[in-house]
């Protein structure tokens, strides 16, 4: 039997398939598809301090091989996730994170302490790289000073596995992770969305109400294989890797390239059902390359 | 309502015109999921070279006895007009059914659509005949030549019929026939966006009950995403996929 398991910071997957934040909501709507506890686990919907509507409608379009969106961390805030939510999915047999956003370090702080004692949530992933909201998110992730202090400050309120998530729109991808790793969280996760940009050209206007959005799919996957292959040859942290995994072939190139675990996204729109054909392509391979242990394909690029 | 990912043959490809097919199709394991007019269906195509993202198409018709749903299809861009080529014999992979449908409780109805906006009110007036409603057909088109499976429609209710250049029916727009005079206790809309938003503008001047269709942009089709949300007087942003695509008027912050 191939062993599939993996552990990012202190917390143990049954396999190194995760879902992508803002692409499964709270793992329910994809329960009549898929059995929610044969994945590694899921990442909740972006959750903030406080109730925000998101931004106006038009909020996604389809482009070559991808899609722009413009969502814009649209949730009820984290209390309404305490209080409604987790109680409906905390008794799934799998590991579920809280992808954290704010527009101020004090609210990513006030977020993950209000998480802490939730006994089935044992890791939250801080977004610093979310392209669609005016104050924080983005800005957050794209320079060292602002990474580092976002993710000191949670450190400190925090003690269970922290993985940061970090922004594709910078210079230097792994300068970034290098700084929060310093700074103490247990992993990164890359990517996040590209920032895009499409126009009708017949009514000449952009086609989100934002005007740029978060570009995801297969459309960024060698960007995002590169990235998490840079990244991986500086950190000794575990990298989550991501963007534009649409099969199991994707997910093996990302491992390859020094990911620990993996994040599918865009694709579950496509077929709600890839995460569970995933796991079952891992396993064939792993067989068919005599690969007992999976940590044998992290970082196995030749 | 459960909702599944199933592969379905296509039996028919009807060419209503250059422009609508309707397809006809039947689950390859012979299960047929329960579903409710309104509903629609997400659908993977295969036999575009560019489109990505699965389509949203509503449920058409259900003719229980061949065991087929019904898609209408207007050929829009890439993705659509690749659907109208589709070979008999092909298969398709759908996830089904989604959204919520139009509400069913209804002694007299008058159904009213425009373009591809007919396709969900074939499978409406069938069930509320069926619920013993007295089911009336407002349909809009052009020209003659536009308007869709009016022979269908007859099937179930009165057929009142506009068009623009006066070809059949009355001329004109469907608000400015005499059907949208005549007294019932719901209008079920569903169109391009300004015949709805005028459909509903009279419905609320008349005191009648008015529920209209969305198509926003969508693309998980589950909830999931976000991506296609419509604002809402009670809860703000809520997603067209998953509290729709059918919407009571009072519930939408439209200016009407
Ligand atoms: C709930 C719902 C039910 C629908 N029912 C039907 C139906 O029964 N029959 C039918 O033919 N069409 C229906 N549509 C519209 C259909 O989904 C779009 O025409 C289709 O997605 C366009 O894809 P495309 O690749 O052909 O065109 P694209 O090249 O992607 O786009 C062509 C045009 O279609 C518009 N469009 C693209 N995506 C959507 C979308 N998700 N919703 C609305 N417009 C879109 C674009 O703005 C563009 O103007 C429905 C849409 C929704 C949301
Ligand atoms: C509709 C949509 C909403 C998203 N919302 C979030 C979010 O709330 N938080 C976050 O960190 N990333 C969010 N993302 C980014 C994804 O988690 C992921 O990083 C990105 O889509 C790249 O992966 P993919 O190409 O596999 O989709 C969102 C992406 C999409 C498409
Ligand atoms: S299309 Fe994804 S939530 Fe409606």
């Amino acid at each position: 039997m191939a062993d599939l398991k993996v552990k990012i910071g202190s917390l143990e997957l049954k396999n190194p398939v995760l879902t992508a934040s803002g692409t499964f909501g709270y793992g329910e709507e994809y329960a009549d598809f898929i059995d929610l506890s044969q994945l590694g686990g899921f990442i909740v919907k972006g959750t903030t301090l406080h109730h925000r509507e998101g931004n106006p409608y038009p909020r996604m379009v389809e482009t070559p091989s991808g899609m722009l969106n413009a969502v814009g961390l649209q949730n009820h805030g984290v209390d309404y996730f305490i209080n409604t939510i987790y109680p409906r999915i905390k008794d799934i047999d799998t590991q579920i994170i809280v992808n954290v956003s704010g527009s101020s370090i004090p609210d990513y702080v006030a977020v993950c302490e209000k998480l802490m004692p939730l006994e089935k949530i044992n890791a939250v992933e801080i977004n610093i790289s979310c392209p669609n909201v005016k104050q924080g998110g983005m800005a957050f992730g794209t320079t060292c000073m602002g990474a580092e202090s976002v993710v000191n400050a949670v450190r400190k309120a925090y003690s269970k596995t922290l993985i940061v998530k970090l922004s594709p729109n910078v210079t230097n991808i792994a300068d970034i992770a290098r700084a929060v790793e310093a700074t103490g969280a247990d992993a990164v996760s890359l990517v996040n969305t590209f920032l895009g940009m499409a126009i009708n050209t017949e009514t000449r206007k952009p086609y989100l109400s934002t005007i740029t959005g978060g570009l995801s799919g297969a459309c960024i996957r060698p960007i995002a294989v590169r990235m998490v292959w840079q990244v991986a040859n500086v950190v000794k942290i575990p990298v989550v890797g991501l963007g534009g995994i649409m099969n199991g072939r994707d997910a093996i190139e990302f491992m390859l390239a020094g990911a620990t675990a993996i994040q599918v996204g865009t694709a579950n729109f496509i077929d709600p059902a890839i995460t569970i054909k995933i796991i079952e392509y891992i396993e064939n391979y792993m067989n068919r390359h005599n690969v007992t242990d999976i940590k044998e394909l992290i970082g196995g690029v030749l | 309502m459960k909702k599944y990912i199933k592969n379905f043959e296509v039996k028919a490809n009807l060419h209503l015109n250059e422009l609508y097919s309707v397809l006809k199709l039947t689950p390859v394991d012979g299960l047929m999921p329960d579903m409710y007019p309104g509903q629609f269906v997400q659908v993977l195509i295969e036999n575009s070279g560019h489109t990505y993202l699965r389509r949203p198409i509503s449920i058409n018709f259900l003719d229980k006895e061949k065991n087929e749903l019904w898609l209408l299809v207007r050929g829009a861009g890439e993705g659509t007009k690749s659907l109208l080529r589709i070979d008999v014999g092909s298969i398709l992979n759908l996830v089904l059914p989604l959204g919520k449908g139009f509400s069913l409780k209804s002694e007299r109805a008058l159904l009213v659509g425009g373009g591809v906006g007919v396709a969900p009110l074939l499978l409406l007036g069938k069930t509320l005949n069926e619920h013993g409603t007295d089911v009336s057909f407002l349909l809009g088109a052009r020209s003659g030549a536009d308007l869709l499976l009016v022979d269908e429609f007859a099937k179930y209710g009165t057929v009142f019929l506009s068009t623009e250049d006066g070809s059949i029916g009355e001329e004109g727009l469907v608000t400015c026939n005499s059907a949208m005079q005549s007294d019932f206790d719901i209008i079920q809309c569903c169109g391009p966006l300004p015949m709805m938003k005028a459909v509903a503008k009279i419905a609320r001047r008349r005191g009648i009950e008015c529920e209209v269709s969305l198509e926003n942009m969508m693309a998980c089709g589950l909830g999931a995403c976000l991506c296609c949300v419509e604002d809402t007087v009670s809860d703000g942003n809520v997603c067209v996929c998953k509290e729709g695509p059918v919407f009571n008027i009072n519930e939408l912050k439209w200016q009407i």
